[in-house]
């Protein structure tokens, strides 16, 4: 008896991957956008690594926190590397996050019967976006104390209850020491035993019911003999192999980020961030970072408070309902008709343009310039029952194409 | 005993342990929801404080910390008293009718005295801090700007006693935080003439 008989005999290893790796059998077609999940659990691994062992030098406490993060950036060895390596990968973490999405919507994968492995990543984005949001305070510079005041006050302009539910959340009355202790707690330890469970889930979803295909094309209605799917592929070897190319390029490009470039002209580490926390000044000008701006944009293009909230909360709602706002048949891009074609170019022009609105003064145009854009951002979402049921969309073929 | 399965019983059972057992989970998840409220030490360290105004020129801004909030105290000429009643067309609230300031300082000027101004620095749309901006028109603000506090954040803009414009994100005028006065020159921030806040 071999000891792999003997381990199966007490612990399903063999089963376990041959059901998720050896015997998952994928579509063969998959493009360039089928690079992005693996990657987003790379940059996960990545960050809760390099997470590790910053909170082994990393102070969390609002008199030592700014300093600590210097003393991990110019005293500990290699502390820069590792500093950089979690900072470049929150960013590069959104990149990929984002192109993921993107594919979801070109190929039509949140639809039936995916609708649960959709929900699941929106709620990973969600907790991204948490986890990201108070990591970003810890540390303790101008930028990460006046973007979490401005974000926690968001609660406060709820009704009734707002401010004091803003005062439980900080713990104090304005952002302070007790306010960072417990970003700390949330970001090293809830927040990402969460996102692990949630990334389970998003799996175990997913192999459930298979992967989606740029066609679009339901390759478990032809079977072979055996039952395999004719266009089927197992995953291991054939996209781990094809995984480890676009991890190889990821790398590269994130490798001269994070040596040449890991501020990013102040994109992906603000130059306000280099100044400590100081509650009686509040900078010039707030930006979130990046990954935030289109729907922060949203929450100033509306010039009531608690619109504004409302608006900016109702832009990630709108997301979740993607699967049953749409309601064509056909999935993929590739056989749509040319209105959902016409709205997704909108969506992602008015989602890049909310985005470089949200990191500009609120002036006149711009403000102007960001309602506009917000009400394309929502009739994306709030026409597509229509223009998806009047589209003209072309007859899908039986089997996957390769082209 | 028979071999008859009694399913009522067994069902009233299981939601009578069921419903104890949500209640104790309730009763427990009590103590950690209250622990990341203000502890004894947040709410001491927003004791009063003292500021004497003896040296404070007219124009002159005071920033004082209470309860970790900048505290503005600053001196109002006649002139800029004078320009308080014209703005009224154009501000949200200019009677103070909302509760963002004690029944003592809802008058024209939201204060005690005339000349001196009190408020919490914080910009009641999202807690930025507003910069105090008295120049008549400057060329960012435009040429009706009569003096007044300008917030970086989302541009929305107040006159000298706090109240907020019409058409910025700001819906309110920004707080006035309880105060009296001892004597001439001292004003206490963070409380009452009768006691605490």
């Amino acid at each position: 008896m071999s000891m792999m008989d003997w381990i199966d005999a007490r612990f399903p290893a063999t089963k376990m991957w041959k059901e998720h790796i050896s015997e998952y059998y994928a579509p063969k077609n998959f493009n360039f956008w089928y690079y992005f999940g693996s990657l987003a659990l790379l940059i996960l691994v990545l960050q809760i690594i390099t997470g590790i062992f910053l909170t082994m030098n990393y102070k969390p406490d609002a008199e030592l926190a700014f300093a600590s993060v210097e003393y991990i950036m110019r005293d500990v060895e290699w502390g820069w590397l590792i500093r950089y390596l979690h900072s470049t990968g929150a960013s590069a973490f959104f990149v990929v996050i984002y192109l993921h999405m993107f594919r979801g919507l070109m190929y039509g994968s949140y639809k039936q019967p995916r609708e649960l492995i959709w929900i699941f990543g929106m709620l990973l984005y969600v907790v991204l976006m948490a986890e990201a949001f108070m990591g970003y305070l810890l540390p303790w510079g101008q930028m990460s104390y006046w973007g979490a005041q401005v974000i926690i006050s968001l609660f406060g302009a709820l009704p009734v209850i707002g401010e004091d539910l803003a005062l439980w959340i900080r713990g104090d009355y304005v952002v302070a020491d007790a306010t960072l202790n417990r970003f700390f707690a949330m970001h090293v330890i809830a927040l990402p035993i969460v996102l692990l469970g949630l990334v389970a889930a998003h799996i175990l979803a997913l192999h459930e019911v298979g992967s989606n295909n740029p066609d679009g094309v339901d390759i478990k209605k032809n079977k072979d003999a055996n039952g395999k799917p004719v266009d089927g592929i197992p995953f291991h070897p054939y996209y781990t192999v094809k995984d480890l190319v676009g991890v190889v390029v990821f790398l590269f490009i994130f490798s001269l980020v994070l040596f040449y470039m890991p501020e990013f002209g102040g994109w992906f580490l603000e130059k306000d961030n280099f100044i400590p926390a100081d509650p009686l000044k509040t900078p010039e000008h707030i930006v979130p970072l990046w990954y935030f701006t289109p729907f922060y944009a949203i929450l100033r293009a509306v010039p009531d408070k608690l619109f504004g909230v409302i608006a900016m909360g109702l832009a990630i709602v709108v997301l979740f309902l993607l699967p049953w706002l749409d309601r064509s048949r056909t999935r993929s891009i590739r056989y749509r008709g040319p209105y959902f074609r016409i709205a997704l170019v909108v969506f992602v022009i008015s989602f890049l343009a909310l985005g470089y609105l949200g990191t500009q003064p609120a002036t006149f145009l711009y403000t102007l310039m960001a309602q506009i854009f917000t009400v394309l951002y929502f009739a994306f979402f709030l026409l597509m029952p229509i223009y998806t049921k009047f589209d003209k969309d072309k007859p899908v073929p039986e089997r996957v194409t390769t082209k | 005993m028979s071999d008859t399965i009694d399913t009522g019983k067994r069902r009233f059972l299981t939601a009578a342990a069921s419903v104890v057992g949500g209640a104790g989970a309730v009763a427990v998840a009590i103590p950690f929801v209250s622990s990341i409220a203000p502890s004894a030490k947040a709410e001491a360290a927003g004791a009063p404080v003292q500021i004497d105004i003896s040296q404070l020129e007219p124009g002159q801004l005071l920033t004082v910390e209470w309860r970790g909030k900048p505290v503005w105290i600053f001196r109002r000429s006649e002139e800029i008293l004078n320009t308080l009643p014209t703005l009224n067309d154009e501000l949200r609230d200019p009677q103070s009718e909302q509760t963002q300031q004690p029944e003592y300082a809802q008058n024209e000027t939201r204060s005690i005295r005339k000349d001196v101004m009190v408020m919490v620095g914080i910009c009641t749309h999202l807690g930025c801090s507003p910069t105090y901006r008295p120049e008549i028109a400057p060329e960012d603000l435009g040429e009706n700007w009569k003096g007044g506090f300008f917030c970086p954040c989302h541009g929305s803009r107040f006159d000298l006693a706090g109240r907020v414009f019409q058409g910025v994100p700001a819906p309110t005028n920004l707080v006035v935080p309880p105060y009296h006065y001892q004597g001439d020159n001292v004003v206490i921030v963070g409380e009452d003439a009768q006691g605490a806040a």
